[in-house]
């Protein structure tokens, strides 16, 4: 039997979040999406409803939406801040975050109030040992 | 599997609109033999329209043959076993029909009063009385037209109740596992959710609903229950539940949805609910699916009723020798007001309460029994062969009327998704069960196979699925591309998703 995770990526430049999100980390800004493995388990994206830009975030709460031909799920915090940009183009191609999660299918960027709270959060040895749990 | 088209996929389904041609009539009217006045001169010029209605102009014949061609485009539960979890999808006695065609029932107006509506008005009495008894609350309102209707009528009651007392409440609880229209009617009657998690055993989760309610101290509105839940499993600490809530000062709901396995045997009343909603057109066998009609009566304890939508029907003593009569009561100071026009889908109440006489308080708990012995027989019969393997069941006990089957290890083992199964399922002749929920399991199937089921029709659901998970050993493709034989074929769902086209586009 293969392990869940063998199956997607997960890069490991990027700190995970229990709910299956990430967050890219740069100085005092974060870059934050949904992991392969959630993308996986929804399936097809259909529709992403954006926080507003300006709007505070927490961490472990819900910020955002998905909806899949599945499901709506709540996209959870993985930091705590203030939305900063969110990506206009899953509008048009809510796909990408199936095609490209971590890349082209980010979903906002994060001005960080709590910086220290990212040493809470899994690396990617550890979120994909949670997976294969 | 021969990949040819049917002749029913072959054809390219139309519209009433799409056959019409100008001129043709189902019926034709003699020539009038008075003098025809123009319409002009017996309507004002204003309220009369600048071109005639777009109808269609069809011959009889062709209106039959249009819609029993619709009718055969379509998998219900007349052609066979349609196991749709949470949805009780079992027979309707034709019993039931015979008595909602009756000349009294069908023909009458909704508009007559009610000293002329007395029959109908008794019989809705007695189905609220009757409602009364199997959930265990005194008070019933028929006014909530759908089990949703029933919850936000539910919420609107517990504002209400929390209002009359000066309390302003914010936030509704609500388990992982609860109907999707749970959150949805705490969202639209204005409230907040907060989701309670579920223990390894399927149930609530004690300390994290002792959490909820500590962390949101005096803010706690309600909190919605199924019992049994979406998992098919009856929380046994419902007392503790209920104490807990009524403690933090909150309303306790009941999502009826699922009472068809408790009917006779144990009552929302009595484990502490304050509020429950009856689907009349799942547990109480009105047809349903494609929307209606349907009916989601509410049962409340007596610190509710003050707050029940009016009117609300009512008997009254008889004096000065006349025997007891019907009304509808609007005199209700703290109501809510009316949910809906007139008093409902009166031929719901008709055939529910047909199928609760004819079955009496026995025949009911039966059903019930039967409900969750076919529901144990086909879990244990998924549990064996390659079902048990592939397919292993989410929360492994006994289960009431229903269960959940996760397929993670068949998509991880043979590449299959459990929507595949399902699409496979069709070319054998069985309506899928519910997919993908409850969210909380993995590529999740849910099995409801009702109490009017023969042992037959499970068995040969159970061996269908046997021989799915066989055929996709050796070629994983046949289920990735089902079904093959039904009207249509695998549909873009996403594409229905992202581009609707839902209206007919005249040139």
């Amino acid at each position: 039997m293969a392990p869940a995770s063998s199956e997607g990526t997960y890069p490991e430049d990027l700190r995970y979040h229990e709910e299956h999100d990430w967050a890219r980390i740069e100085g005092d800004q974060a870059t934050m999406g949904i992991t392969w493995y959630a993308q996986d388990s929804l399936g097809e994206v259909v529709f992403f409803d954006p926080p507003e830009v300006g709007a505070t975030i927490q961490k472990d709460s819900s910020y955002a939406e998905v909806e899949s031909v599945k499901a709506v799920s709540d996209v959870i915090a993985p930091l705590s801040g203030e939305i900063v940009e969110v990506n206009d183009a899953l509008q048009d191609n809510p796909e990408k975050v199936n095609e490209d999660p971590y890349g082209e299918g980010w979903l906002v960027k994060v001005r960080l109030t709590a910086p220290e709270e990212a040493e809470t959060l899994l690396g990617v040895q550890e979120y994909r040992k949670m997976l294969d749990r | 599997m021969a990949l040819t088209e049917t002749p029913m996929q072959a054809e390219k389904a139309q519209t009433i609109y799409e056959k019409s041609k100008a001129g043709r009539r189902a019926a034709a009217l003699p020539a009038a033999e008075v003098p025809e006045k123009p319409l002009a001169e017996l309507i004002p010029e204003n309220l009369l329209r600048a071109e005639p209605p777009r109808l269609p102009e069809i011959a009889e014949p062709e209106i039959v043959r249009h819609y029993n061609r619709l009718s055969r485009r379509n998998f219900d539960l007349d052609s066979g076993f349609y196991p749709l979890g949470s949805c009780t999808m079992k027979h309707n006695p034709r019993l039931n029909e015979r008595v909602a065609a009756l000349p009294g029932h069908a023909r009458l107006h909704p508009a007559q009063d009610a000293r002329r509506a007395q029959g109908a008005l008794e019989l809705m009495w007695l189905l609220q009385e009757s409602l009364s008894e199997i959930c265990g609350l005194p008070h019933v309102s028929l006014q909530p037209s759908a089990g949703s209707h029933g919850e936000l009528a539910g919420l609107l009651l517990t504002r209400a109740y929390h209002a009359d007392r000066g309390e302003v409440r914010t936030k509704v609880l609500a388990p992982d596992t609860s109907h999707g229209t749970n959150p949805a009617s705490v969202t639209m009657a204005g409230y907040e959710v907060v989701k309670v998690a579920t223990d390894e055993v399927g149930g609530v989760e004690m300390a994290d609903l002792r959490a909820k309610l500590a962390e949101n101290e005096g803010e706690v509105a309600c909190l919605m229950l199924t019992n049994p839940n979406t998992l098919g499993v009856f929380d046994e600490n419902i007392a503790e539940i209920a104490s807990l809530i009524h403690e933090a000062g909150g309303t306790l709901y009941y999502d009826g949805a699922n009472l068809n396995a408790v009917m006779g045997k144990s009552r929302p009343g009595d484990m502490g609910f304050d509020i429950v909603h009856v689907n009349l057109h799942k547990s109480f066998s009105q047809p349903h699916g494609g929307g209606g009609p349907g009916a989601g009566p509410i049962a409340v304890s007596d610190r509710i009723e003050p707050f029940l939508p009016r009117p609300q029907v009512v008997r009254l003593e008889g004096s000065n020798g006349h025997g007891p009569n019907f009304d509808l009561d609007f005199e209700r100071p703290k109501s809510i007001g009316r949910l809906r026009g007139f008093q409902g889908n009166f031929g719901v109440f008709v055939r529910s309460y047909a199928y609760i006489l004819s079955l009496g308080g026995d025949g009911l708990t039966e059903a019930s029994e039967t409900a969750v012995l076919n529901a144990n027989y086909l879990k244990a019969r998924l549990a064996e062969g390659r079902a048990g393997d592939r397919l292993p069941i989410a929360f492994d006990r006994h289960c009431m009327h229903e269960f959940v089957l996760s397929g993670k290890p068949m998509k991880r083992d043979l590449g299959l998704a459990t929507l595949d199964l399902a699409k496979r399922l069709l070319d054998y002749g069985f309506h899928p069960p519910t997919v993908y929920f409850p969210l909380l399991v993995d590529e999740a199937l849910m099995v409801e196979p009702t109490e009017t089921e023969a042992k037959e029709s499970l068995d040969a659901f159970a061996e269908a699925i046997e021989k799915i998970l066989a055929e996709a050993e050796t070629d994983p493709e046949l289920a990735r591309n089902a079904p093959y034989t039904t009207p249509v074929r695998r549909l873009d769902e996403v594409k229905a998703t992202r581009q609707p086209v839902v209206r007919q586009q005249f040139d």
